[in-house]
């Protein structure tokens, strides 16, 4: 360790070192100086940073909130958090306390850090041109209310989130006011409400994520020019739950996503101008759940495979587009061979609409009874929306 | 008791149509699961045929036989012997063939393709199923003198059962869905034990449209310890209701 | 060994059996005959407990059958059908009937099974035999467990004329042992031989009981058919009275 070289020095803190405590570093160091803090229990409060510096872990320090505090709040441009295990944050219902929280700035790294047992993981407050990578997030709240959010942003521009994995919080990834951020390749598993929450944050984009066995699914609601691609939800399981619930959502793309194994896939409100193509629907209980409030929305080229619905709906959805999906439990014919079915395929059962209405009468589901009707209805349709309806539906499940 | 059990029982095994109706069984459900990959998948498909057949089957197949036995059932009341021991074995070994043909024909598929708790389940339903029927049959057999009005008699019962009852509930759903009909609505599946085994069957196949709303009211029941203890109490009842009316009458029967 | 007492049964509105009192003695071959509808099978289930009577009491050796099974234990019945379990075979028929009465094997009384020769056909299913065998059948079950009381109703029917002679024989062996014999049947002259007494059945109640040998005096033939038909030509005007 060579000293002198002011501009880039390294301070090294540990019991076996000089220095013990990071907060002794910090008032050491100067902007763009490296704190290496190595292995062992930390237990400062909150520590506050606000020079520009990278705190690098070394062998898994631990930083402990005790229940109380806030661990790291940044409040300058350029810092880095890198390869922390930071423990047991404060809980508070009037403030949102976080494991590592980033005030009105810029250019901050969160990356390699394990977050365990705290209120917020990492929030992101006004701020813009961020890095959140390869953190590993877990909470144990009993309730929504006990447990904060994952990795909250609000009103933040620029952000990127990769490589997160959050388990147990109250969202997994939450946006409000966000824009121009990518979210990608990250796991957001059993999280108390929705893997993933993002109002009023338009141009962003969702790639690779996969959101699994979350209370409600994923919601995403008011925004604009939303890019979701390549995508698993699955398994979001309960009496209100869905894969993906889409509000007041314009002009954006849903493409080459799995839903899987969800009570609903897609639930539909408000949303206007959606491509919703080459998405994989199987095992749902309702595929796609489109209100009549939708308009002008396009699916094209999707499987729907062993849904017990395809699709279900309180309206006509007359302007919404359903072409060239595939649909499992269509039985027409193709004679001209051009792979297309030669007659149209209603993806709307007589009974989905009834259970729609009547949710009780899934007591029958299955019964002969609600078998003959949907035949019956299928084959002289007076019921079902007339318009709705798949014109070429595809003879195989479309390659993905 | 045992001996008259033995020897209806050696009777219908060697009754053809108890052969076929076994190997159609096991021909239905042995292709079917060797064309769905998913074996719950298969239980699923299998229930259809299930609910809809062995009901059907079990109650015309022994509303026939009792008929046809009318003499020899006389004949057994002219030996030493109480008309209650008669007829309950009677009913023990139509009951216990009306079983194993059932358990013989879908039992070795389930085995073989899918030996899980749904198709566990499916099989003791398709079993008790069998055994409701023969009772109802029993219950349906001993009150008609007519043998053509007996067995019309059975098919409107089977028709009910199968068909006209969940019209009967889609009409109360639609009359009272104003109000909370949730726990009124497990009552009324009750009354039908072709429905509590519908149920019972698509709760174990975990069916993600049964996660919903409605689901999370019937697990609420049925999958509860007392919920579970309710549902075999009232299925033991449809075996046993039927039986012991059906028993009182023909004790009192004059042949 | 069988007295009737003030028995009434109705079916619906149908006055099938009206105050019926009998009493039927061991030693005796009591015909039971009378007109279609006129209570034949009825008494003779009502005897067997297959019927009950809506009143009068029926005593079987001095005690009340009520709803009784035991006392059925003297008593061979061969049904006038008598139809089996198809898929039962004649050994499985005969095994089941000693299975019940838990008769042991020495005490059987085989004869009929031996001279209907049932034996080369025990593997042969009820299904597919003639009336006349499944007859030969149910008259084997009858005579198979040595009761004191015997009731064939129409035991000759489907007979072929060598079979009936046997039964015929045999009924007359029994007889002379002092059982109790109640028969009915259309054909008369089958009767001639074998009955001791005549009830003769109209209308619900019997319009007599007497002896064949008081019979045929009265009435001055010796054939029961002509008695009987000479019987109703004399009393038509005051029928009703029992005697």
């Amino acid at each position: 360790m060579v000293g002198g070289m002011a501009h880039a020095a390294t301070i090294q803190v540990g019991t076996s070192y000089p220095v013990k405590s990071i907060k002794q570093a910090l008032e050491k160091a100067a902007d763009g100086d490296t704190i290496r803090v190595h292995g062992g229990t930390y237990r400062e409060g909150n520590i506050a940073i606000h020079k520009s510096v990278a705190l690098m872990g070394v062998d898994n320090p631990v930083i402990d909130g005790e229940k109380e505090h806030e661990q790291f709040s940044v409040f300058v441009p350029y810092v880095t958090i890198n390869g922390f295990t930071v423990i047991a944050s404060g809980k508070s219902s009037i403030r949102d306390i976080a494991a590592i929280k980033v005030y009105d700035t810029h250019h901050a790294t969160i990356e390699n850090n394990i977050l365990d047992d705290n209120f917020f993981g990492i929030y992101i407050q006004s701020s813009k041109q961020c890095t959140i990578r390869n953190n590993k997030l877990t909470a144990y709240g009993e309730t929504e209310q006990l447990t904060g959010n994952g990795i909250h942003s609000w009103k933040s521009d620029s952000l990127y989130i990769a490589g997160n994995t959050i388990v147990g919080h109250r969202d997994g990834v939450y946006l409000e006011f966000v824009t121009h951020t990518e979210v990608r390749d990250n796991q957001a598993l059993d999280n108390r409400r929705y893997g993933l929450h993002f109002m009023f944050s338009h141009q962003n984009g969702y790639y690779h994520n996969t959101f699994s066995r979350n209370g409600a699914g994923v919601a995403v609601m008011y925004t604009k020019q939303v890019r979701m691609e390549n995508n698993t939800f699955s398994e979001n399981w309960g009496d209100a739950a869905y894969g993906l619930l889409l509000k007041d959502i314009t002009d954006s793309h849903i493409e080459h996503n799995v839903f899987s194994r969800n009570t609903t896939g897609i639930l539909m409100e408000g949303s206007n101008r959606v491509q919703i193509q080459r998405n994989q629907f199987e095992g749902n209980g309702w595929a796609l759940k489109m209100q009549s409030s939708c308009m002008d929305n396009e699916l094209t080229q999707n499987n729907f495979v062993q849904n017990t619905f395809d699709l279900a709906t309180n309206g006509s959805l007359k302007l919404n587009r359903f072409i060239r999906n595939y649909w499992d439990k269509y039985e027409g014919y193709d004679l001209n061979k051009d792979r297309e079915g030669d007659v149209p395929y209603r993806p709307v059962s007589l009974f989905s609409m009834v259970v729609e209405k009547y949710p009780m009468a899934m007591l029958l589901f299955r019964s002969f009874m609600v078998t003959l009707l949907d035949r019956t209805e299928r084959v002289v349709p007076s019921l079902i929306p007339e318009d709705l309806k798949d014109d070429a539906p595809m003879m195989k499940p479309v390659a993905l | 008791m045992n001996k008259i059990i033995k020897y209806v029982i050696a009777d219908l095994l060697r009754s053809r149509a108890i052969l076929v109706y076994a190997v159609v069984l096991f021909v239905l459900a042995g292709s079917v699961f060797s064309i769905e990959d998913n074996a719950d998948k298969g239980v699923v498909s299998l229930l259809n045929i299930i609910l809809f057949v062995v009901p059907l089957v079990s109650i015309i197949f022994s509303t026939v036989y009792l008929y046809n036995s009318a003499e020899f059932i006389e004949l057994l009341v002219s030996q030493p012997l109480k008309r209650k021991t008669i007829w309950l074995s009677i009913f023990t070994g139509l009951a216990g063939t009306m079983a194993l043909a059932f358990l013989i024909g879908v039992g070795i598929p389930i085995v073989l393709y899918s030996f899980t708790p749904s198709g566990m389940i499916l099989l003791l339903c398709g079993t008790i199923l069998s055994v409701v029927f023969v009772s109802v049959a029993m219950w349906a057999a001993v009150r008609i003198r007519d043998k053509a009005k007996g067995i019309g008699l059975s098919i409107l019962l089977w028709l009910y059962f199968a068909l006209l009852f969940d019209a009967l509930v889609l009409f109360i759903l639609f009359q009272f869905s104003d109000y909370p009909i949730e726990n009124g609505m497990i009552a009324v599946s009750m009354l039908n034990p072709i429905d509590i085994s519908r149920i019972l069957i698509l709760l174990q196949v975990d069916l993600s449209a049964m996660m919903g709303y409605t689901g999370a009211i019937f697990r609420n029941f049925f999958g509860t310890g007392w919920g579970m203890a309710i549902t075999a109490l009232v299925l033991l009842l449809w075996v046993a209701v039927p039986a012991w009316f059906s028993t009182r009458f023909f004790e009192r029967r004059d042949l | 060994m069988i007295t009737i007492q003030h028995i009434s049964k109705r079916f619906g509105k149908l006055q099938v059996l009206n105050d019926v009192s009998l009493t039927l003695e061991g030693g005796q071959c009591i015909a039971l005959i009378g007109p279609n509808g006129s209570g034949k099978t009825t008494l003779i289930k009502t005897i067997l407990g297959m019927v009950v009577p809506q009143s009068g009491t029926l005593l079987f050796k001095g005690n009340p059958i009520g709803r009784q099974w035991e006392y059925r234990r003297d008593i061979g019945y061969m049904p006038q059908i008598g139809r089996y379990p198809e898929n039962m075979t004649i050994g499985q028929v005969l095994d089941m009937m000693q299975d019940i009465r838990k008769v042991p094997e020495a005490a059987l009384d085989r004869e009929l099974f031996e001279v209907f020769e049932l034996h080369t056909m025990l593997d042969k299913r009820m299904g597919t035999l003639s009336g006349g065998t499944r007859q030969k059948v149910s008259a084997c079950l009858a005579f198979m467990f040595r009761p004191e009381v015997l009731i064939l109703d129409e035991p000759t029917a489907g007979l072929d004329p060598v079979a009936t002679e046997l039964l015929k024989d045999k009924i007359l062996a029994e007889r002379n042992k002092e059982k109790l014999i109640v028969i009915t049947s259309h054909v008369l002259s089958d009767l001639d031989e074998l009955v001791t007494e005549v009830v003769y059945m109209q209308e619900g109640r019997p319009l007599f009981h007497k002896s064949l040998d008081a019979l045929k005096e009265e009435t001055g033939t010796d054939k029961l058919g002509k008695a009987i038909a000479k019987v109703m030509t004399n009393e038509e005007p005051t029928k009703g009275v029992s005697v």
